[in-house]
């Protein structure tokens, strides 16, 4: 090292020096950002898992949802199309929850209010699907979203959930009747949905599920629902992806935690909504 | 987003070209998603796509301000004479040229192409909202002509990101040493002796 002190450079000798010198230094950065880039994506994909899905990924996955969380006031509405531009065949994706013999007769939903604890007897209601027909019919025709990417404009009748909760006392903490506008902090967070057979399962947030587009609907085109439609009855919510629409509903129930959700438990987004 | 996307599209295979009941062309053919091991990864390939579109999002904010502050537009916004530019550049490229063309930084061809791409960023940005929040973004839905259509711009700007890529890498193997340390290092060595920096009139304000 001595004997370079005493070494004169030419001016370009120095110049080289100082592009290689340069050069080293900014690509040193460009590598090390470049691995702690590949390090992060390492990181996500080997973290450990909240319901099939990557837990940096779930957390921001419920961050979004929270996001674009919708209000009781104002909601906005998925668009609404003429009915004869919807589908004569109405596509069916899936029919879990749907294999087991149901009541054809006499069907019946199981409505269960809420309570901190175990729900009394009474807080317990067996509707008949007839006499849930007899609240004012509410028809919607939009456009029905599958997650896996196809969609298809699609007419539905059936009473809205939310005149089915005011009529039955539901989805509040009390037991009073449901006010969505003026009194929100009255209702419970979340409403879960179950098959007779348990097999197929959703959660949804109060306020999607209290939605003016929301219905429990029996009919499709006009005509009663066919059974791989979800016959008798089954939940039509527009603001949600098609994961969500559950088939012939058994069950209705409310939480204040997000009940369990079949596509959720299996990687996908608990909110889902469009 | 472009790895992501592609898990995503696995599961409805309708982007093809097709010609009454033949298929002329599959983007995604079923061999690709074999390989790439892409079936039934759908969950996966949205929730990598709706946490990185934070990511994407932002630093393309921070690159166009960038752009907008330091006067760098400047450089890649195409100007009158750009489009002919380009034109010669091409030739140039493709062998049929000798002559060089000169351009200060970027020339006619890259200008072009780095705008289209900004651009491109941000179509893909709002389309991609639409497909995403439909319902909540329903003024800008019916804009860009309702969700379906929607879906074909963000699938038809991922093919061109994708081409956009591939020549872009080709490029700059071609281009050499000198401009690769460039893209790293944000400077390049010119030779006093032969300056291929002449004075563009166009560049005088």
């Amino acid at each position: 090292m001595s004997t370079k002190k005493n070494k004169t450079y030419t001016e370009e000798e120095l110049f080289d020096r100082k592009v290689r010198r340069r050069t080293i230094r900014s690509f040193l950065i460009f590598f090390l950002l470049f691995f702690l880039a590949f390090q992060a994506w390492k990181w996500i994909d080997n973290a450990p898992k909240d319901k099939k899905a990557s837990k940096p990924l779930r957390t921001v996955m419920d961050l979004n949802a929270r996001i674009f969380a919708r209000g009781y006031k104002n909601p906005s509405l998925a668009k609404e199309f003429s009915k004869s531009t919807a589908a004569r065949k109405v596509r069916v994706n899936g029919n879990i929850g749907l294999k087991s013999t149901y009541d054809t007769t006499d069907y019946k939903v199981k409505l269960v209010r809420y309570s901190p604890y175990t729900p009394k007897l009474s807080d317990t209601l067996y509707i008949p699907v007839s006499e849930l027909m007899l609240l004012p019919k509410t028809e919607v025709v939009f456009s029905f979203k599958c997650i896996e990417g196809w969609s298809q404009v699609s007419w539905w009748g059936g009473v809205r959930f939310l005149d089915v909760a005011k009529k039955y006392h539901l989805a509040t903490i009390d037991g009073s009747e449901p006010d969505p506008e003026n009194h929100p902090e009255k209702l419970c967070k979340f409403a879960g949905l179950k098959t007779p057979d348990g097999q197929y399962y959703v959660g949804i947030d109060m306020p999607s599920m209290l939605h003016p587009q929301t219905i429990l609907s029996f009919e499709v085109n006009g005509n009663p629902l066919p059974e791989n439609q979800g016959a008798p009855i089954r939940l039509i919510i527009p603001v949600k992806y098609g994961i969500k629409h559950l088939k012939r509903i058994g069950t209705i129930f409310f939480s204040q935690t997000p009940p369990p959700d079949y596509w959720a438990d299996r990687g996908y987004d608990y909110f889902s909504g469009l | 987003m472009i790895w992501s996307g592609t898990l995503i599209y696995w599961a409805n295979s309708v982007y093809k070209i097709t010609m009454g009941a033949d298929v002329l062309f599959r983007f995604y053919p079923p061999s690709v998603y074999k390989t790439l091991n892409i079936p039934h990864r759908l969950a996966e390939g949205m929730s990598y796509h709706f946490v990185f579109m934070w990511l994407f999002c932002i630093n393309g904010l921070l690159y166009v301000a960038y752009l907008l502050f330091s006067g760098e537009w400047r450089l890649i916004l195409p100007a009158k004479r750009s489009f002919r530019e380009a034109f010669l550049v091409v030739l140039y490229d493709l062998r049929i040229r000798k002559q060089k063309p000169s351009h200060v930084k970027y020339n006619g061809a890259q200008r072009i192409a780095y705008t289209a791409v900004i651009l491109m960023g941000f179509l893909a940005l709002v389309s991609g909202l639409v497909i995403y929040k439909p319902v909540e973004f329903t003024g800008l839905t019916t804009i860009l002509g309702g969700y379906e259509n929607a879906r074909l711009i963000h699938f038809i700007l991922t093919i061109l990101f994708m081409l956009f890529f591939l020549v872009h890498v080709i490029q700059v193997i071609f281009a050499g040493w000198n401009n690769f340390r460039a893209m790293v290092t944000g400077w390049e060595v010119v030779k006093a002796d032969e300056p291929i920096e002449p004075k563009n009139e166009h560049e005088e304000k």
